[in-house]
């Protein structure tokens, strides 16, 4: 059945109406506030009974995908299932209800967890520090990148302003370079899907700074010459930042300390398993060498004998500061704790293998049944990339018609048009929790939106068709825009 | 284990289908040399009923004492509603909206979303959020600096009346594009921007001018008069806002000629304390701005069939495209804290939010009414304020607080770090969630402190 299209609140609006019984009473005496920096019309937010904003609500989300809905093999994104005890432990009431600014004498419960955190991710990245501060990915690889300037001026070095990124990196990472001051040099992957090593000797100077990367890449495979990557960045004088995007790959396999890289961020939303939440919140947590913990963001946890205490701005006088009003997403970091401490050692190394093993089984099946694999000779990381140039040139059907086809046969899209590189692909990362039966299913899909792109291409290219709305008109959203809604009297 | 599916046999058959014998031949192009044996500083698994237990006791174990802490961050009812929906599987584990058709849950949630924060705080437009409070200030900064072609200097006046951790993000996320933060003093009898600090920056170049209402000390700033004497200057204003207050006090919007970018902290909003995070950051503009805007913004459309939709819009801004020419470099953002703020927007309503407001603000006098009886202590500034204020004592505040909290009371911020010349200075807040009897509690435990300590 077509699902139903959902008004929007506002059009539920009766004026007096509202969820009365959450209401305090009228104030006994009037406020204390000058007329002059008083209100004078009530803001435009709804009037409606608190059951005509849960049913509201409720319909709203019906219209969604979701991991515990659907199969979300969006890749790079890492859609694993949220296990419901993350979220149930991080909201236990005590937890919700504690001030950021309360005493430490009340706050020994949750910073045990954060520390807790700290050497877990530590432990598993193979770096000497964390700081969990960051908010988001992009956060975390500011702070990285903020981290790398601090050290190279503390050195007395101001000439190293530039960050060497892969012309398939993720969009984060220049623009993150651009907001820490720095210029951009991007070098290009040979078609192998390496970093072309010749591009990176010509590329570094007295001005590097250092280079970003993600390994496995953004093309969904592993950096095979790592080591000699960082020699030659580490031999011209930068140092070498890792975007975590796609530890799920490694997870518990190979740690990026070990591979050379002095500044990571993790992304803890996709690795370990945080909501994704329609758009966040994530966390970036950050992890270092020695050489560069004097310059972490605050506030971070210590323990002193049994007791846990905050370090801040003035226990760490070289610090690059600190990037929110708090200590950074911190419900978030408490699931992320109670994932870590589900999986253990022995799961971590399981999520590896599983991802990468479910990865590698959909490439076999998707090359088998007929598909073009963007790296044939490459073993899959956790994600693989799949190109439909032959299809859009052969059927005029595009990677962005099978995405929104897969729509109707109740499967998230994979990842469109990212890497740049590869030309009408699907970036696809199915997750280790996800059965055999789900990746046959897929498969299967993506031979019957196949057949129906040699036979009735018009569906295809029309698609979606079973979900509340067909597809958008990007251009007019973009043209005319309507970014609120206005009553009509 | 680690919610993994497979049993032996599934994963037999899948290596036989890839053409392996092994998991570990998949991972053959990785050099041996880096591949790690094993973990032995993660601790093994433990199952959820182990952890559960371990987490219930560190949750006991931070208690839940009664809080007149606010500067930033304030305790208001959530409503059982907001937190069952926003936590439903299909807006908890859906991602970003990429996929429009499929997404049109979340798509209407933060478009409903846009609407309020404009709406809230007087302006045209708002995006689908920030990290924080303090980053939004951030981002604010950085997108000024941008709309002010005018201005070279890259000066950006900054109230001390700003929270102080807004400042300290601020210089941390804008250090690096040379752009110079000033502080203003304030009047020490107001505890308001000083109108003097102002004047000396009279002929200057300045970027921008920040303005934060009510500002950290909980005091209501003279907005008109800021502001004013800013557009006169064809100065941009920042206003920082608390959106629960703007249900009583006159939004951005209508300051003298109306503020530029607005940002501010929505936690207040229906999101937990919860020790400082998650929350979100909302920032809202003027319509001849929003291309200049950082983070996601929605907007509404029209599907092939001619109908009403919604999708994200304006991405040229963003990373994604523009790379290192974007606007910012956010990608993800706050989107549950926004589901859950629009539920409680929803529930509310405008007289729901001005009876909290009001309910706060009359809780506040109260308070100050009953601790500036204890001997010892008195309010620090003459100005009205919201729903928290800054008191004096006459001895050092830290073991006062500690012996408080002894008492399983927090009774505010002490201020002896960030505004030394204050003396010994508390920053107390109470909203709706205080009753008399609380207050009747603080004051006498007060009492009790100040008159046993020598």
């Amino acid at each position: 059945m077509q699902p139903q299209p959902e008004k929007l609140i506002f059009e539920y609006s009766r004026s007096g109406r509202g969820a009365t019984d959450q209401w305090p009473p009228t104030a006994a005496t009037p406020p204390a506030i000058p007329e002059s920096l008083r209100r004078a019309r009530p803001p435009l937010l709804p009037e409606v009974s608190e059951l005509d904003a849960v049913r509201h609500f409720t319909r709203l989300s019906q219209l969604n995908f979701s991991i515990d809905t659907h199969f979300y093999p969006l890749g790079s994104c890492t859609m694993k299932y949220n296990p419901k005890a993350c979220n149930a432990f991080a909201m236990l009431p005590q937890f919700l209800a504690r001030h950021p600014l309360a005493p430490e004498s009340h706050g020994q419960g949750v910073l045990a967890c954060l520390h807790e955190l700290q050497e877990m991710l530590k432990a598993v990245t193979g770096m000497q520090a964390v700081a969990l501060g960051p908010m988001a990915g992009a956060q975390g690889e500011f702070a990285g990148v903020a981290m790398i300037r601090a050290y190279h001026r503390a050195r007395g070095d101001q000439a190293r302003t530039e960050i060497i990124v892969p012309e398939a990196a993720h969009g984060t990472n220049p623009a993150t370079a651009t907001m820490c001051g720095c210029s951009v040099r991007e070098i290009p992957v040979d078609a192998d899907g390496d970093v072309s090593l010749e591009a990176l000797r010509s590329a570094v100077s007295e001005r590097t700074a250092g280079i970003m990367l993600t390994n496995p890449s953004t093309l969904g495979v592993f950096e095979r010459r790592i080591v000699e990557v960082a020699a030659i960045v580490h031999g011209a004088g930068g140092l070498l930042y890792y975007d975590g995007a796609n530890l799920n790959a490694i997870l518990g396999k190979v740690r990026p300390g070990d591979m050379g890289f002095d500044v990571i961020h993790v992304n803890l939303h996709k690795t370990f398993s945080t909501p994704h939440g329609g758009g966040g919140p994530g966390s970036g947590a950050v992890g270092v060498s020695a050489r560069l913990e004097p310059f972490l963001p605050v506030p971070i946890v210590v323990r002193d004998a049994d007791r846990y205490r905050w370090l801040s701005e003035a226990d760490r006088p070289q610090s690059i500061g600190r990037l929110s009003a708090f200590a950074g997403n911190t419900g978030v970091l408490l699931r992320a704790y109670v994932y870590m401490r589900l999986l253990g050692r022995e799961g971590m190394r399981q999520v590896g293998e599983c991802a990468t093993l479910n990865a590698n089984y959909l490439l076999a099946r998707l090359t088998e049944a007929g598909f073009d694999a963007a790296y044939p000779k490459r073993r899959a990381s956790h994600e693989l990339i799949v190109t439909l140039k032959r299809q859009a040139r052969e059927l005029d059907v595009t990677a962005m018609d099978f995405a929104k086809r897969l729509l109707d046969y109740g499967v998230h899209a994979p990842t469109t048009y990212f890497p740049l590189l590869v030309p009408e692909c699907l970036l696809i990362e199915p997750t280790e929790t996800e059965s055999r039966e789900t990746l046959d299913r897929f498969v299967e899909i993506m031979v019957r939106i196949q057949r129906e792109a040699e036979q009735d291409a018009e569906r295809v290219r029309g698609a979606p068709h079973t979900m509340v709305v067909r597809r958008l008109d990007d251009v007019r959203a973009a043209k005319q825009l309507d970014l609120t809604w206005k009553p009509t009297v | 284990m680690a919610f993994i599916p497979h049993t032996a046999a599934d994963i037999e058959e899948m290596l036989a289908a890839i053409g392996v014998a092994s998991i570990e031949q998949l991972f053959e192009e990785i050099p041996p040399a880096l591949r790690t044996r094993n973990l032995p500083a993660v601790p093994s698994a433990l199952n959820e009923m182990q952890i559960g237990r371990l987490m219930m006791q560190r949750a006991l174990a931070d208690g839940q004492p009664l809080s007149f802490l606010g500067a930033g961050a304030y305790e208001h009812h959530i409503p059982a509603a907001v937190w069952a929906i926003t936590t439903r599987g299909e807006f908890y584990s859906a991602y970003t909206p990429y996929q429009a058709e499929a997404s049109q849950g979340t798509l209407q949630t933060i478009y409903e979303f846009q609407t309020m924060i404009a709406s809230l705080t007087g302006m045209q437009a708002a995006n689908a959020s920030l990290y924080d409070g303090a980053s939004a200030f951030a981002e604010a900064v950085l997108m000024a600096v941008r709309l002010n072609r005018k201005s070279e200097s890259l000066r950006v006046l900054v109230p001390r009346t700003v929270h102080p951790h807004y400042r300290l993000a601020a210089r941390s996320i804008t250090a690096n594009q040379e752009i110079r933060l000033e502080e203003l003093d304030y009047a020490r009898e107001s505890g308001r921007t000083s109108r003097e600090a102002l004047e000396r920056y009279a002929g200057e170049d300045i970027a921008a001018l920040a303005i934060q209402q009510p500002n950290f000390f909980g005091v209501l700033e003279d907005v008109d008069a800021l502001s004013t004497w800013a557009q006169s200057r064809s100065i941009p204003i920042i206003a920082i806002v608390n959106p629960v207050s703007l249900a009583l006090l006159k939004p951005p919007g209508e300051w003298g000629g109306g503020a530029d970018i607005v940002v501010g902290e929505g936690q207040p909003l229906g999101v937990p304390l919860s020790s400082g995070g998650p929350y979100f950051g909302f920032l809202a503009t003027r319509m001849q701005h929003v291309r200049q805007m950082p983070g996601r913004v929605v907007g509404r459309t029209l599907d092939l069939a001619g109908r009403p939709g919604f999708t994200l819009t304006l991405q040229a801004r963003e990373q994604h495209i523009r790379r290192g020419r974007a606007t910012s470099n956010i990608c993800t953002n706050q989107g549950l804290l926004v589901t859950a703020a629009t539920i409680y927007m929803s529930l509310m309503g405008p007289q729901g939010l001005e009876r909290v407001a009001s309910a706060s603000h009359e809780r506040a006098r109260e308070l100050i009414a009953a601790i500036t009886q204890v001997p010892g202590v008195r309010a620090a500034f003459t100005s009205p304020f919201f729903h928290e204020a800054v008191v004096r004592l006459d001895r050092p505040v830290a073991p006062l607080l500690a012996a408080l909290a002894e008492r399983d009371i927090l009774g505010g911020l002490d201020l002896t770090g960030s505004y030394p010349e204050l003396g010994n200075a508390l920053l107390t807040c109470a909203t709706e969630t205080k009753t008399s009897a609380d207050i009747e509690r603080f004051a006498s435990e007060l009492r009790a402190v100040l008159s046993s300590a020598t």
